[in-house]
Order: C-alpha cells, then sequence, then structure tokens
C-alpha cells in the first residue's frame, strides 16, 4: 500500500460524503418548505420592473 | 414600445410574479469571463492538436483563426440577445421568446446534452491525469481512475450546490492561474525571456500542408476545440447583478481571451513538437502545452502547466454543471420537463434538484462510455446549437427592430455575423460529417425523434400562458 492506494480509499470516501451530504439536505429541504414556495421561481428581474413601471401589452405568445 | 430600461443600476433584485425563492443575482462581469473562458481552456490544453493530425500545423492555423471568426459571430448575437433576455436557460430562453417552442425544446436539449457530455469528458481527462501524476510519482501499477473521476464530479456538484457566487469564484482563479500558465510559456520558450526553444521553420519544411485543403477543412472540426463553450456565458444571466452590462461585457472579453490563448498555444505547441506527433492526441502528444514544458527543460514550467491542464480540466467540468443544470432548470420552470426541476434552494438559491439530477447522468458517461465518442456527441450538440444563433438574431432583429426594445449591447454588421456564422456552421457540418458521419446522422434522428415526442406529447403539460413573460412590446407584423 503506498500513498496513492491510500489516495483512492480517500477519493471513494470523500465522494461518498459529499453525495450523502446533498442527499440529506435535499431531502430535508424538500420536507421544509412548500413545493409552492421552492418552485415559485420565475424569469429574471426584467419583469418585475415592468410591473413596476405598469408597461402596457408588454407580453406576446 | 415597453417602458423597460434593462441598463437600469437601481431596479435590481426584485422578485418578479409572486417570485418567494429565486436564483441570486451576485455574479459580476468576471464570473461571466471566468464561466465562459473556465469551460474552454480546457480546449487549449488538449484536444485542438487533433486539427493538426487533420491536416498539419498550418491546417490547424487557419481552423483555429476560421473558428475565431465563428465564435466571434457566436460572442457579438449572443451578447446581444443575452442583454435583453436575461434570464437562466440562456439559448434556449432565448429560443423560446423568439423563434418558438419546438426550437427552444431542441436547443434546451442541445445545451444540456453538449455541457453535461462536456462535464463527464473533464473528468474522464481529470481521472487520467491523476494516473500520470501517480506514475510520475513512483506507484506501481496501474492506479484505478474511478475513484477520482466520481470526486471531480461529486466535488463540483456540491460546489454548485451550495452557491453560485463560491462557485464561479473557484473557477475565476483557477481559470486566471490557467490562462496566466499559457502566456508564462510562451514568454519563456518564444525566446521573449531568456533564451528561445521555438523551430518553426525546420518543423515546417516539407510538410506544410500534408493533406493538401481537404486537410484544412478536415480540420475545422477539431478548430472549434478552441473556443467550444464560450457561449455559456449566458446561463448567468439570472445572477449577474447587471444583466445588460456584464453579460456583453464577460462574453466579449472572454471570446479575446480565447483568441490569444488560442493563437499562442499554436505558436508555441507547434514551435516545439513535430506535427505527427502533436496530431496524434491518443498515443503522442495527449496535453500538447504540458509536453511543451517538458520539453523545454524547466521544472518550474513543467509543474505550472501540469497545474495548468487539471486547473483547465476542473473549470470546465464546473462551469458545465452550472450552464447543464441552469438550462434544466429553465426547463423545468417552464413546465417543458416535469415542474419538479423548477425548484431553488431557499437557503443557497441554487436549482438544487437540477444540480443533483445530472449527477449521475454525468456519472454513467464518464465512467462507462469512451472519450471520444463523449466529446463528438458534446461537439455536434453544440454545433446545433451554432446553426440555430443566426436564424435567431435574424427573427430578433426582424421581429423587434433596434428602437423597440433597449439592448444592453448591439453587435455590428447585422447581418454579416449571422450570415458568416452559418456558413461556418455548414462548412463543420461537413468537416464533421467526414470523420463522424455516423455520429451526426444518429444524433440528428435522435433530436427528430424527441422532438416528435415533444410536439404530440409533452407540449400539452407546458405552462403556456407563464413561458413568455419578458415585457417586449409586439412583434413586428404580429
Amino acid at each position: 500500500m503506498d500513498l496513492w492506494n491510500w489516495l483512492e480509499y480517500g477519493a471513494w470516501g470523500l465522494s461518498a460524503l459529499l453525495g450523502l451530504h446533498m442527499a440529506f439536505d435535499w431531502l430535508k429541504t424538500d420536507s421544509t418548505y412548500s413545493e409552492e414556495v421552492l418552485t415559485s421561481s420565475r424569469e429574471g428581474e426584467i419583469e418585475a420592473l415592468a410591473e413596476q413601471h405598469k408597461a402596457g401589452g408588454a407580453h406576446h405568445g | 414600445m415597453a417602458d423597460v430600461d434593462i441598463t437600469s443600476q437601481t431596479m435590481d433584485g426584485m422578485g418578479p410574479h409572486g417570485t418567494k425563492v429565486g436564483l441570486l443575482r451576485v455574479l459580476g462581469p468576471a464570473h461571466v469571463w471566468a464561466l465562459g473562458v473556465g469551460i474552454v481552456l480546457v480546449g487549449e490544453y488538449m484536444g485542438w492538436n487533433f486539427s493538426v493530425g487533420k491536416g498539419g500545423a498550418y491546417a490547424a492555423l487557419i481552423a483555429c483563426w476560421f473558428a475565431g471568426i465563428l465564435y466571434s459571430c457566436v460572442a457579438m448575437i449572443d451578447s446581444e440577445v443575452t442583454s435583453t433576455v436575461a434570464s437562466a436557460g440562456g439559448q434556449y430562453t432565448q429560443a423560446k421568446h423568439i423563434i418558438g417552442p419546438l426550437m427552444a425544446f431542441n436547443v434546451g436539449l442541445y445545451l444540456v446534452f453538449a455541457y453535461t457530455m462536456l462535464e463527464a469528458a473533464n473528468a474522464i481527462t481529470a481521472g487520467y491525469l491523476f494516473s500520470v501524476v501517480a506514475s510520475m510519482t513512483g506507484h506501481e501499477g496501474e492506479l484505478d481512475q474511478r475513484p477520482f473521476i466520481i470526486l471531480v464530479i461529486m466535488f463540483l456538484a456540491w460546489l454548485n450546490y451550495r452557491g453560485v457566487l463560491a462557485t464561479l469564484t473557484f473557477n475565476l482563479v483557477i481559470t486566471a492561474v490557467a490562462f496566466c500558465a499559457i502566456i508564462v510559456l510562451f514568454l519563456s520558450t518564444s525566446g521573449v525571456l531568456g533564451g528561445g526553444i521555438m523551430d518553426h521553420a525546420n518543423l515546417f519544411e516539407g510538410h506544410e500542408l500534408p493533406y493538401g485543403w481537404i486537410g484544412v477543412l478536415a480540420a475545422m472540426h477539431f478548430g472549434l476545440w478552441y473556443y467550444l463553450g464560450i457561449e455559456g456565458t449566458t446561463q448567468a444571466a439570472e445572477e449577474v447583478r447587471s444583466p445588460a452590462r456584464a453579460l456583453p461585457f464577460g462574453t466579449l472579453a472572454g471570446i479575446m481571451t480565447l483568441l490569444i490563448a488560442a493563437t499562442l498555444t499554436w505558436y508555441v505547441c507547434s514551435g516545439i513538437l513535430p506535427w505527427e506527433y502533436l496530431g496524434d492526441g491518443v498515443d503522442g502528444a495527449v496535453a500538447p502545452l504540458f509536453d511543451a514544458a517538458r520539453l523545454s527543460g524547466s521544472t518550474g514550467l513543467v509543474w505550472l502547466l501540469g497545474f495548468g491542464t487539471l486547473f483547465a480540466t476542473l473549470a470546465s467540468a464546473n462551469g458545465c454543471i452550472n450552464d447543464a443544470s441552469r438550462a434544466w432548470f429553465a426547463m423545468g420552470r417552464d413546465k417543458y420537463l416535469p415542474g419538479w426541476f423548477g425548484a431553488v434552494h431557499p437557503r443557497y438559491r441554487t436549482p438544487y434538484r437540477a444540480i443533483v439530477f445530472l449527477v449521475p447522468i454525468a456519472l454513467i458517461f464518464a465512467l462507462g462510455a469512451p472519450l471520444d465518442q463523449v466529446i463528438t456527441f458534446s461537439i455536434l450538440s453544440g454545433l446545433l446549437g451554432y446553426t440555430f444563433m443566426p436564424l435567431n438574431i435574424i427573427l430578433f432583429r426582424r421581429k423587434w427592430p433596434l428602437e423597440t426594445i433597449k439592448r444592453g449591447y448591439e453587435h455590428p454588421f447585422h447581418p454579416v455575423p449571422a450570415i458568416t456564422l452559418l456558413t461556418l456552421c455548414g462548412v463543420t457540418f461537413f468537416a464533421v460529417f467526414l470523420g463522424y458521419g455516423t455520429q451526426l446522422v444518429a444524433m440528428i434522428g435522435f433530436y427528430i425523434v424527441v422532438s416528435l415526442w415533444f410536439h404530440f406529447w409533452r407540449y400539452r403539460f407546458v405552462n403556456r400562458g407563464a413561458q413568455f413573460t419578458m415585457p417586449w412590446p409586439k412583434p413586428r407584423g404580429y
């Protein structure tokens, strides 16, 4: 066993830790907040400017 | 004209249309530069030299500059459109607003495929680099590359999950180091600082264009590697503080950086390495800049270019995760894909479900597919995306002429860049067909099948009212 064999084990372990951390946080977030809040994002602030300025006839599609 | 000024500096940071949790506007022009150049610069460290194998050193230079023209057009067109469509999803969102849903769906998939495949290719490359370092430092036997490939993807996905500012600041640092390494190598080997080791005349003599002009055409395929991915800057559109200023600035500074880096890379490598060795990216010069550093005899340069190669690889994978997840997120938000993917993390303000979802896909390609196939599918998806851009800008200018919407940047000489880009895309498609005809046909077949699926099934779920939210006036002629 040389240094690189230890590094192989270290890389496996660290990958697992990072993956578990993301999975744990993901599940915690999904159970803490409602789906409505989590998926409330809409396109960028340009629309906010439109609302602010009450731009009329601005939408298409 | 709508009473909207997206160049406003005082209206930032508002949540539109009832947004409770949205992406965070924290990035500046330097982050945009780091995102674009970071994705691309690995192409200078490896890959571009296949163009030398296709047609010799001069063919590689011609391909480098023609591809440079192609990407300058891409950067200019992208800068104009995205400075008005400042939303996550980049070209997907542009297509949605300017052309229509089917084009948008296809462009969204081009983006996700191009970036996820490139991420996988970078992870494979990083694993290979670790194995080279292991054998150079006395490790006996074959290093198992898998844990290092997985670690690269997991670490960068974790970084992306935790926040965009840290992710792209990390990219800024490692991309700057990788770019400076190329400059230092050029200064050290060309004779500007100390004695030069360049020998262009002798290395080129007798085989200026070994396969004639058809070789130049074939070299165009790999000429794209010098710049492939600079269009990724647009994915940061919803997270920059000032989209109208930062996106054009970062993108155009990025393409200028790459034009310099690409030309210097060609000059250094073709002046030190014989073209037969340089052009063989599998059994010859896998990492030509690193090889050039080794031939310089300087231990410092070997270390610098070694780190430069690794950093460029990591920066590219990091930017690809950022961009693929934004495109996937934007498609989910509009219900082009399940709306579940359109979620934003309330604390980190990142598209966390899209980031996590794409991790196993990248791992499957990184661990189970050969590098050249992965790269080819990435290039083909990118090329399909570039072909969409000229159509996009021509329709954009026709439907919304300059006086109807204020742009953060107006690109000059329209429609010359659009026509040039379309012509060069046609040439490159032919070049790709020469080498990878089967993959090209398979890829186009795949996109036709998914387009039919979208048209006949998926489109009924699309949130049609909410997907067009830009405060633009009605398009001319409608």
